[in-house]
């Protein structure tokens, strides 16, 4: 048997829910103990007084059941003796429109529901376009709610008629109509309702309806994901066929590399195969030693994919930060990561009209035509040739969210790009490159408290996991940029107030800065923390007493200052202000000082 | 021939199998024995082949398996050549946790959940595979492929990584990891129909056979050793049963069946009405039981 995924789209009070738990029901998909739940879910949560809530058979979420509403996408199983179905159920608000993008990128048709009082509205548009976008291009138009209009035939054919128009309009190729009932089961399974409707049922069109097949007659292309080397002798490429065939014998390239060589071996699930087809996971075996990794693509040789490093897409925007050109992200197309930029929003596009806009970002659930351009060249489709070598997603290198969903258009040759749109190179751009957030943080105490012991074991782990940082210390800043300044009080806060700016200066720039300076008036520092945004001040106060300080005494100036050798010698001659309410507080005489930087990076960690 | 339903999911679960072994550094499949893991563990066996899997097995060990089931893990390291590790959580040994003093919550919660935090942690997993299905219950239906767990282990429903066509996101910082589940998109008759395909070997309780069982709660509960005290009226009876799952036998209920074959457990379930986790003591809890359990961090 084959099997056809579809997702469903209608807003908040289409009966979208009601739709897919009655068809489980009513196709017999329903268990009698699920059942059982649902009666008592419809008793305490349902909306439809005592009859059952069907909705409640799929909204699967506590805030969900809660407030009646569908949040993201669920996915759901059933069958009947003609075929199975997987069901993407989707949200059909705007602020969803994320969602439905996923649930649409591996469907093979659409349910479009209309409320038959409401017809044909904005957000109609919006789900057949998001649909189109993402490939699905054809749809059934389930008219709901006709009890509601007395299954008047007119009001159908009118909302019939005007949606043909939005799908060739969107480019949605074939469509189909159902008048029919949810919340009564109407034309859901079972003919009812109009003696006006002759025509299949939902579920008799979802049996019928073709199903895109996968291009096994196009040119091969297997993206890579892993080489299996259980030996010496064997090195096979294991990955999903994305296209076309494969068989022993056949000429490869590798691309992006372009060597050459012919398939020694097409095996599927450790069996060997004379030949494989698109859909399968494979592992092959070339007749000689190629370079081959993971992100690679063997395609036919007689036909390989143009590679490019920039190319225009279509993006949505899943991620709450916005998408800023110039930012760098992760790309991920077919099994290949790579850095990537967005070098220009070409336009925004209102996902209820698809009007075009000027637009400096993309905001969450925001579609723009953009141009990327890549870290390095790569083999890239077209969308509208293969959605698994076409389609991409970007991650945000900072907190890894999976930031937006691309379709290619077309590559870009070289050249063509280079003009950058104008966009301000500021500090959350730069901190952006840096995959990281800028930070100052300062390590205020005696002398010999450990400051800079501790300041350089964080420094040291956040280089480790790929941060930037520099370490102002207060020997290394005396020794230069205020080789002019001694210990008086005057002399000491202009000591301070250069450091803060300084570090102000590499904030700005990006970096984590770890500050490691005696600092002993509270006045001072709070002069400094006020040159930072809020939260990007850190005060770490590492609080050794006086007397372990002193019996540490490691470059012998507790002994200097007590003789009277050294003036204004904090601690002995000259006041500390302990910090009262320090962002972090290191007791040195507990824990070791790799204790403690773990503390501090973890600190940072927090945002 | 266009790829029929199931060798379309197979060719998923290979690729999602594969994509962990790609992008984790530490990854493990947490082996439970039932039909569905083993069925995974077949898969892994394909997705590999012909180099070993380079992903271990791991078996949270409630200490209130089947005998029967002991006796089939115990066979699987031999018989697939992959490495099985067990993990007991200790504490709940030495303080007695008991399903019959301490109720089911209690015990699943300390000897699985517990349990499971403490092998990943102990092991430094970033990964960890489970042979959940969608089909399963209703929280499970919106998760993820690839499902992000904070450092704390939590399962955060509203803040899900969106994932399209077969892009699956493995990024994660130190401290995170994912659950990957292979399984998905396939239902318990998917299972089945794959199991009776490939000629998969399943430990024997999933076949009718008469046993020994008390009916305790609605519940056909096959006594497996004395740790389960009668109570009054209780006597045990042979009744011709099999089980739709295999959790705990102190809350795994059989099911009265002459099905004694893959094929004829098919042809039962086409007609059957219930959901296979109605034999689960766990599940009857109240609606939102499972989301909550798996936020706190139950697979």
């Amino acid at each position: 048997m084959d099997r056809l995924r579809f997702i469903t789209c209608g807003s908040v009070d289409d009966g979208k829910s009601t739709l897919i738990g009655r068809l489980l029901h009513d196709s017999r998909n329903a268990s009698d103990d699920q059942m059982a739940a649902l009666a008592r879910d419809s008793a305490k949560h349902g909306t439809q007084g005592e009859a059952l809530d069907f909705a409640l058979l799929v909204d699967g979420l506590v805030a969900e059941r809660e407030q009646g509403i569908t949040i993201d996408v669920a996915y759901r199983y059933f069958s009947t003796p003609k075929r199975h179905f997987i069901v993407a159920d989707c949200p059909g608000h705007e602020q969803y429109t994320r969602n439905m993008a996923t649930g649409a990128s591996t469907a093979d048709l659409a349910i479009v529901l209309v409320d038959a009082r409401k017809g044909v509205l904005p957000q109609t548009r919006r789900h057949s376009w998001i649909c189109a976008l993402l490939g699905v291009k054809q749809v059934l138009l389930a008219v709901n709610k006709m009890d509601l209009v007395g299954w008047d035939e007119r009001v159908f054919a009118a909302i019939r008629a005007e949606y043909a128009a939005l799908a060739e309009a969107v480019g949605i190729e074939r469509v189909q109509a159902v008048p029919v009932s949810a919340l009564q089961g109407d034309n859901l399974t079972r003919r009812g309702g109009a003696d006006w409707y002759s025509g299949p049922s939902l579920l008799e069109h979802l049996e019928a309806a073709p199903i895109p097949a996968l291009d096994i007659d196009g040119p091969a292309r297997l993206p890579v994901q892993l080489v299996l080397r259980p030996h010496q002798d064997f090195r096979g490429y294991a990955g999903t066929l994305a296209q076309g065939r494969l068989a022993k014998g056949d000429a490869v390239l590798v691309q992006p590399s372009g060597h050459a060589a012919i398939l020694a071996s097409v095996a599927v699930g450790g069996r060997e195969v004379n030949a494989a087809e698109a859909g399968q996971a494979v592992v092959v075996t070339l007749d000689r030693e190629r370079d081959v990794s993971r992100g690679d693509v063997l395609c036919a040789a007689a036909s390989p994919l143009p590679v490019s490093d920039q190319f225009v897409a279509h993006v949505v925007w899943m991620d709450e930060a916005p998408l800023l050109p110039g930012r760098g992200y992760w790309l991920r197309i077919g099994t290949r990561e790579v850095a990537a930029t967005v070098t220009e929003i070409s336009h925004r596009i209102d996902v209820n009209t698809q009007a075009h806009e000027a637009a400096k970002q993309l905001a969450m659930n925001d579609v723009g035509l953009v141009k990327l351009s890549l870290a390095a060249p790569i083999p890239l489709a077209s969308y509208a040739e293969s959605r698994t070598l076409g389609g991409f997603i970007l991650i945000d290198r900072l907190t890894h969210a999976t930031a937006a969903a691309g379709v290619v258009r077309h590559s870009l040759r070289r050249g063509e790009n280079l003009r950058w749109q104008a966009f301000t190179v500021d500090k959350a751009l730069r901190a952006a490159q840096k995959a990281q957030v800028p930070r100052c943080v300062w390590f205020t105490g005696l002398s010999a408290s450990g400051k800079s012991t501790i300041a350089n074991l964080v420094e040291r782990g956040l280089v480790a996991q790929g941060r930037h940082t520099y370490v102002l210390d207060g020997d290394n800043v005396r020794h230069g940029l205020n080789r002019d300044l001694g210990f008086t009080e005057a002399d000491r806060i202009e000591n301070l107030r250069r450091v803060a700016e300084v570090a102000k200066l590499m904030v700005d720039a990006g970096l984590v800065v770890l500050v490691s300076f005696i600092a002993p008036y509270a006045r001072e520092r709070e002069m400094a923390r006020s040159l930072f945004a809020p939260g990007e001040f850190i005060e770490v106060f590492v609080d050794t007493p006086l007397e372990v300080c002193e019996a540490r005494d490691p470059k012998g100036l507790y002994a200097k200052a007590r003789a009277g050798l050294i003036p204004n010698f904090t601690g002995v001659n000259a006041p500390y202000e302990r910090p009262e309410a320090p962002d972090v507080r290191l007791d040195t005489t507990t824990a070791t000082p790799e204790a403690l930087a773990s503390t501090v990076i973890e600190r940072l960690d927090r945002r | 021939m266009p790829l029929s339903h199931l060798d379309r999911l197979e060719a998923e679960a290979l690729h999602v199998l594969r994509e962990v072994a790609a992008q984790f550094r530490k990854p493990v499949l947490l082996y439970s024995i039932g039909k569905d893991s083993t069925t995974l563990l077949h898969l892994l066996i394909k997705a590999f082949a012909p180099a070993k899997p380079p992903i271990p097995l791991l078996h949270i060990d409630s200490t209130f398996e089947f005998a029967e089931t002991y006796r089939f893990r115990d066979a699987v390291p031999a018989k697939y050549g992959v490495e099985l590790r067990v993990h007991i959580n200790e504490d709940g040994v030495r303080d007695g946790i008991d399903p019959f003093k301490h109720g089911v919550s209690v015990h699943t919660e300390v000897m699985r959940t517990q349990g499971l935090k403490q092998a990943l942690a102990a092991g430094g997993y970033d990964c960890a595979i489970g042979g959940a299905r969608r089909d399963e219950e209703k929280s499970r239906a919106k998760e993820r492929i690839f499902s992000f767990r904070n450092a704390a282990l939590r399962w955060e429903p509203k803040a899900q990584r969106p994932e399209l066509w077969n892009q699956y996101n493995g990024r994660i910082h130190p401290g995170e990891s994912v659950r990957a589940f292979p399984l998905s998109n396939w239902t318990e008759m998917d299972v089945w129909r794959y199991i009776e395909r490939e000629g998969i070997a399943l430990p024997p309780l999933y076949f009718a056979a008469d046993r020994p069982v008390v009916e305790r709660d609605g519940v056909l509960l096959m006594r497996d050793d004395a740790r389960m005290a009668l109570r009054e009226g209780e006597r045990e009876m042979m009744r011709r049963v099999r089980f739709r799952t295999l959790g705990c036998w102190p809350f795994t209920g059989g099911v009265e069946s002459e099905a004694d074959s893959v094929g004829k457990i098919i042809a039962e379930l086409e007609n059957v009405t219930t959901s296979e986790r109605q034999g689960r003591v766990i599940d009857h809890a109240p609606g939102d039981s499972m989301e909550k359990k798996k936020q706190e961090g139950y697979f």
